[in-house]
């Protein structure tokens, strides 16, 4: 909404020297957002005068009429003389005034005004046109004063022609329609600086006739509860709109049209009662205000062909449908060039019908925008009234004399409001005296006493320790106010939020952390000190990617939740893993240079529930009961939270003290160990073992489970797709479903044994298909309890050993918690567990 | 090294005046000087080491003369001994005092040896970091549970419900398009959109639990915003919801204030503007005073808060009679760049790693 605030004053009594940063604080401190202002002082720099047309001497010889004339500018030339100006327009003549910029000064856009010769002559400055001062778009010719402006030549023209004003650009919450009105901000103001407001909606206007101004027929008063309609015969079709009027108009960005359409135009601006003015003569029959029929026709005044569903309303005659309620008319019924006879219309429509058919038909008409926000149902009549005399005024004809009103509006329901409800919510003491003097100051009917009780019985438990019961009828305008809730912002509003004391409240005893958070934490931060970068992807994904990444056709992360209206076509999927955008986000860092990356995100996935509907209708009068709220929850897709990492490049990088390492699958194993240690998970129940899962390497992927639950995959990522990728060979991930992970057992404490330990390496032969893992856990099972610890300390083949096998060198810490133990019962303990081995895999001793 | 003539060894012949010559005070200053000659002139302690045997050893001058002892006369016997003593215990004075001497200049020369330049860079393992959304969420997380609330969390997909009716937001409501939606296609029947807000958990925490509650929700939410430097269609908020008895809007000031210090600096404060929210009612927007800003003190939009609405306690099955709540909402994004002077928000989602090493370490 743009307003300019010389509009503003003419309904209320702002402070004459209020300046303009006080105003501003004042609307933000009223709830009313600010979003720009534009003094238009500043859009005109320079000498812009009043002139008088003195002579005009015609130009011949050039390829279009131009005219020499000399402007008696009074003294603001400095000379008295006459200013000598050429002009290519033609629409004025001696005596006329007009508006004349001298050299020096600046037009809107940067447009600098100077002396210079053309067409054989020198102009002094220019005679401008509206669309040159930037207050309008007409360039028919230049601007002519209206005979009745007392302008003399010479004055500053600024103020004669709105170059005066201060516009305001705001910003209107959707609860605030009547905001949407110079009545509705004026009263604002008035409340802020305590100023008188002269109400506009509440100017005297005749009532209803018996004889209508037009027959109408509304079959539907619940889509509109009031339908009022005057109508005005022989004006005269060529009377233009004023200029202030337009200027109003191009100031709010609604385009001048014609007189009657201005008028609508301009009494919405001004009241918020948005209205229609039809050519009575191109209405065939009577008028009915009914539900359109689905599939119905009309073609909008914007031209488009629309297609009405059965909600929207519609205003037909004889020939159909030529309205589209509340939110456009139609072109068949519209006032035209020449039009004489003019039914003005001004209705009250359901604000959430209304809403409904702006979305559905894609109209946020200005019109549409304050019905869906609220139309004081007061004001057909009042705007009807103020719309004939202007219409009247400036286009002349008759007023008839019927006056249609079919009002079925329903009384507002006053709201019982506990006195001390503000206090107590907001901890500010409010008098009652006090909460009232601001109820009626937004012109809400303040009663003492609580007669609805019986019929409200909600309130009694408020009111029972309240004291004063009030019964609070909000205005007309106001129906956004319809709980106690809405009273007290009221009430805190006017008074001042900034008088809102600082108080913290006290929080029970809390629990803390969840161990999900705290493990959560202590995974991302042992990742980070291993020199893994967290970043956070975007989720959205290709429908091509599970291709890319080669996902066989029954896997479980091909179902992903597609949106209705993705940012990008070309991503419309939500992720069923981390590895595509954490992929992407890999290959953004390699573009820039990066090769030496070790990346992770921790995040949820999306997986659609199969085979769901749509959830069960739920209202909110109460609250659903646990097997509805279930049923419905059953609807939304499973988020579990995961964990992925990915490597390329180096992961120790090479220097002055050596050779660097390249990050390979093992990295990418071992990522996914220090999250399980991390996240508390003990070794001896994480199993590593050997998988084959897209869009891993076939040979060099591992699935890792805990206790015996496969809770993720590691490894070096499939050539084929890091070629489609584009990404470098051997790029490495890992992906875990943390969701799946175990909480933290309470560990028990090891027994630290002070005598010394027995060291003995065994290698041991084996075939060499045979897991590491699977050969360690026979030697931890053979060893028996002595064993402390053991490592693997190197993986050895040759042609000596032969094919297919490989030796498997492993340290093993032998120690017992009460006494030293002998060389016999190390060996011994080394023997048992090496037996286990050779029993499961074959395993020999390397030399033996 | 001096030749002494007995080096060898063999038995002593009781009574020869010849063998006990070593005992003459003379012989035995000389060996004496000898050692002190010798072990002056090790220049270091192994070479020291290897005088030892020659002067304190078994074949030692010092020694083969309290051999000799034996052989004399018993009256003898205590003068030669005091004698033989004293010189061993010269030379082993000596020794040791060298041997100190030696030990700590080799121990100079060894620390002067093996100097390194210290200012030579060990990246070997890559710095790696947290993303600074993650640590600004923690911090937020840490401070309300320092407070005595709890960490909740919801679904990023959500029921249309949750995210919107529960929260007095109608479907037809012009406040549903404030908010612009991602929905789940199809559109007109999956009921579910992304989260826009991190209110859905308000929603969850009322339906599931009984008052007191005092959480905190932070968490990523979506906004069909086309990217630009300052919008994201994916961003972060933390939002907290306190239910309880008596819950007034100057409870709701000062946890603002409280959470503004902390985020903001000690100077730090916050200022309300009327604003609309439909699952709040008193509402409003407030700003922070940030004296650190990048282009000066001044106030920054932070955020919308309000007491909640009853509609929302009555459809989370709240009795509004018995308990009034609060709600605040802001941007964590909005939050680190103001903080941390991020002109882009873009830099919070390309995963550059140079964004997070630089920021993301703080705890």
């Amino acid at each position: 909404m743009r307003v300019s605030v010389s509009w503003l004053r003419e309904y209320v009594d702002l402070p004459a020297d209020l300046s303009t940063g006080d105003l501003v604080q004042a609307l933000v401190d009223l709830g009313i957002e600010v979003d720009s202002v534009t003094d238009l002082r500043e859009n005109v720099t320079g000498s812009l005068v009043v002139g008088e047309v003195l002579e005009i001497e015609e130009l011949t010889g050039f390829k279009k009429p131009i005219r020499f004339v000399r402007v008696d500018v009074g003294a603001a030339n400095g000379t008295g003389e006459p200013q000598e100006i050429v002009c290519g327009a033609r629409n004025f003549a001696p005596g006329d005034r007009v508006v004349v910029i001298l050299p020096g000064g600046v037009l809107p856009g940067g447009f600098a005004i100077g002396s210079r010769k053309t067409y054989g002559r020198v102009s002094n400055g220019m005679i401008c046109s509206v669309r040159e001062l930037g207050i309008g778009d007409d360039h028919d010719g230049i601007l002519v004063l209206p005979g009745e402006s007392p302008a003399k030549p010479g004055d500053d023209a600024r103020p004669v022609v709105g170059l005066d004003e201060v516009v305001l650009e705001l910003d209107i919450t959707p609860d605030r329609g009547y905001a949407l009105s110079l009545r509705g901000l004026a009263r604002e103001l008035s409340h802020a600086f305590g100023v008188p407001f002269r109400d506009p909606g509440l100017a005297p206007a005749p009532g209803g006739t018996p004889q209508p101004a037009y027959p109408v027929e509304v079959r539907d008063t619940v889509g509109c509860d009031r339908f009022a309609a005057r109508l005005v015969r022989g004006v005269d079709p060529s009377a233009p709109t004023p200029a202030w009027m337009q200027r109003r108009l191009t100031t709010a960005g609604i385009r001048s049209i014609s007189l009657p359409v201005d008028i609508t135009n301009y009494v919405m601006l001004e009241l918020g009662q948005p209205m229609h003015a039809f050519d009575a003569d191109r209405i065939t029959g009577p008028l009915v205000v009914r539900r359109a029929e689905a599939g119905e026709k009309l073609t909008t005044l914007d031209g488009v062909d629309r297609v009405l569903a059965a909600e929207d309303m519609v205003i037909c005659d004889d020939s159909g449908p030529i309205s589209l309620a509340a939110v456009m008319g139609g072109e068949t019924s519209e006032v035209v060039t020449g039009t004489t006879d003019v039914l003005f219309e001004a209705a009250h429509w359901d604000p959430v019908m209304v809403g409904r058919t702006a979305r559905r038909h894609k109209l946020f008409s200005e019109a549409a925008k304050r019905w869906e926000r609220g139309v004081d149902p007061a004001l057909p009549l009042v705007a009807l009234e103020r719309a004939v005399r202007l219409l009247t005024e400036y286009g002349g004809g008759t007023v008839g004399d019927g006056i249609l009103d079919l009002d079925h509006v329903v009384p507002r329901t006053p709201i019982t409001l506990a006195a001390d409800l503000p206090t107590r919510r907001i901890g500010v003491d409010y008098p009652p005296a006090r909460v009232v003097a601001l109820l009626e100051q937004v012109g809400c009917t303040v009663a003492q006493g609580a007669d609805r009780l019986a019929e409200d019985p909600g309130s009694v438990g408020v009111l029972a320790g309240a004291g004063v019961a009030l019964t609070v009828t909000p205005p007309s305008w106001r129906p956004d106010l319809t709980d106690p809730a809405d009273l007290v912002e009221e009430v805190v509003r006017l008074d001042g939020y900034d008088k809102v004391p600082s108080v913290l409240p006290v929080a029970p005893a809390g629990r803390g952390l969840t161990w999900q958070q705290r493990r959560r934490r202590a995974i991302a931060r042992a990742l980070a000190d291993r020199g893994y970068v967290e970043v956070l992807a975007h989720p959205f994904v290709s429908p091509e990617l599970p291709d890319l990444l080669g996902l066989p056709a029954d896997d479980p992360r091909r179902p992903a939740v597609r949106l209705a209206n993705p940012l990008s076509d070309e991503e419309p999927m939500l992720r069923t893993t981390l590895l595509g955008p954490l992929l992407g986000v890999l290959k953004r860092n390699l573009g820039r240079g990066h090769r030496d990356l070790a990346l992770y995100e921790i995040g949820a996935v999306f997986h659609p529930r199969p085979g769901v509907g749509s959830p069960p209708a739920m209202g909110v009068d109460r609250r659903p009961t646990d097997a509805e709220f279930a049923a419905a929850d059953a609807v939304v897709p499973a988020q579990p939270r995961h964990l992925a990492a990915v490597l390329t490049g180096e992961i120790e990088l090479s220097g002055w003290w050596g050779g660097g390492r390249a990050a390979g699958w093992a990295d990418a194993v071992e990522a996914g160990r220090t999250v399980l240690a991390a996240a508390g998970i003990p070794t001896d129940r994480v199993e590593v073992r050997a998988a084959e899962y897209a869009p891993w390497h076939p040979g060099r992927c591992a699935e890792l489970l805990v206790d015996g639950l496969v809770v993720g995959h590691a490894g070096e990522l499939h050539p084929t797709v890091l070629a489609a990728l584009e990404l470098p060979r051997r790029t490495s991930a890992v992906e875990l479903n943390l969701d799946l992970l175990p909480a933290a057992p309470v560990l028990s404490a090891p027994a630290v044994s002070g005598f010394p330990p027995a060291l003995i390496d065994v290698a041991l032969v084996v075939d060499g298909s045979v897991p590491a893992a699977q050969v360690q856990q026979a030697l931890v099972e053979g060893a028996g309890e002595l064993l402390e610890d053991v490592r693997l300390f190197d993986v050895y083949t040759s042609d000596q050993l032969g094919p297919e096998r490989k030796s498997l060198a492993y340290k093993l810490t032998f120690r017992a918690p009460d006494r030293t133990l002998t060389v016999e019962e190390a060996v011994a303990a080394r023997d048992a567990a090496v037996a286990v081995a050779a029993e499961r895999f074959g395993a020999t001793l390397r030399g033996a | 090294m001096r030749e002494y003539p007995y080096a060898m060894t063999y038995r002593n012949d009781p009574y020869d005046p010849k063998q006990v010559a070593l005992l003459d005070p003379a012989a035995l200053a000389a060996a004496v000087a000898d050692a002190e000659k010798a072990f002056a002139e090790a220049t270091d302690p192994d070479a020291l080491t290897a005088l030892r045997p020659a002067h304190l050893g078994d074949r030692a001058p010092v020694s083969l003369a309290r051999r000799e002892i034996g052989a004399l006369p018993p009256a003898a016997k205590a003068d030669a001994g005091k004698r033989v003593n004293e010189a061993r215990r010269a030379i082993e004075t000596t020794y040791a005092a060298r041997a100190e001497a030696l030990e700590r200049e080799h121990a100079e020369r060894v620390l002067v040896a093996e100097r390194v330049d210290v200012t030579l860079p060990y990246d070997r393992q890559p710095r790696g970091a947290r993303h600074p959304l993650s640590t600004l969420m923690e911090q937020i997380s840490d401070l309300f549970v320092g407070m005595g609330y709890e960490v909740a969390e919801g679904p990023e997909v959500e029921l249309e419900w949750v995210n919107f009716d529960a929260l007095n937001i109608p479907a037809d409501h012009p406040a549903r398009g404030l908010m612009d939606t991602f929905h789940v296609d199809p559109a007109d029947r999956s009921g579910l959109v992304l989260r826009t807000h991190t209110s859905n958990v308000q929603t969850r925490t009322m339906l599931s639990r009984k008052p007191p509650i005092y959480v905190i929700c932070p968490g990523r939410v979506y906004r069909t915003d086309e990217v630009d430097a300052t919008h994201s269609p994916v961003f972060h908020q933390a939002e907290g919801l306190v239910v309880d008895k008596g819950i007034t809007m100057a409870h709701l000031r000062g946890t603002l204030d409280h959470f503004a210090k902390a985020i903001f600096g000690p100077d730090a404060k916050t200022r309300w503007r009327p604003h609309y929210f439909p699952f709040t009612e008193p509402s409003a927007e407030f700003d922070v005073w940030f004296p650190e800003h990048r282009d000066g003190p001044q106030w920054v939009e932070w955020g919308g808060c309000g007491m909640v609405n009853p509609r929302v306690l009555r459809a989370c099955g709240i009795d509004p009679e018995v308990y009034s709540g609060f709600a605040f909402g802001m941007g964590i994004d909005r939050t680190l760049m103001v903080r941390h002077g991020v002109s882009d928000i873009r830099h919070l989602f390309e995963g550059d790693v140079r964004f997070s090493r630089a920021l993301g370490t703080e705890a």
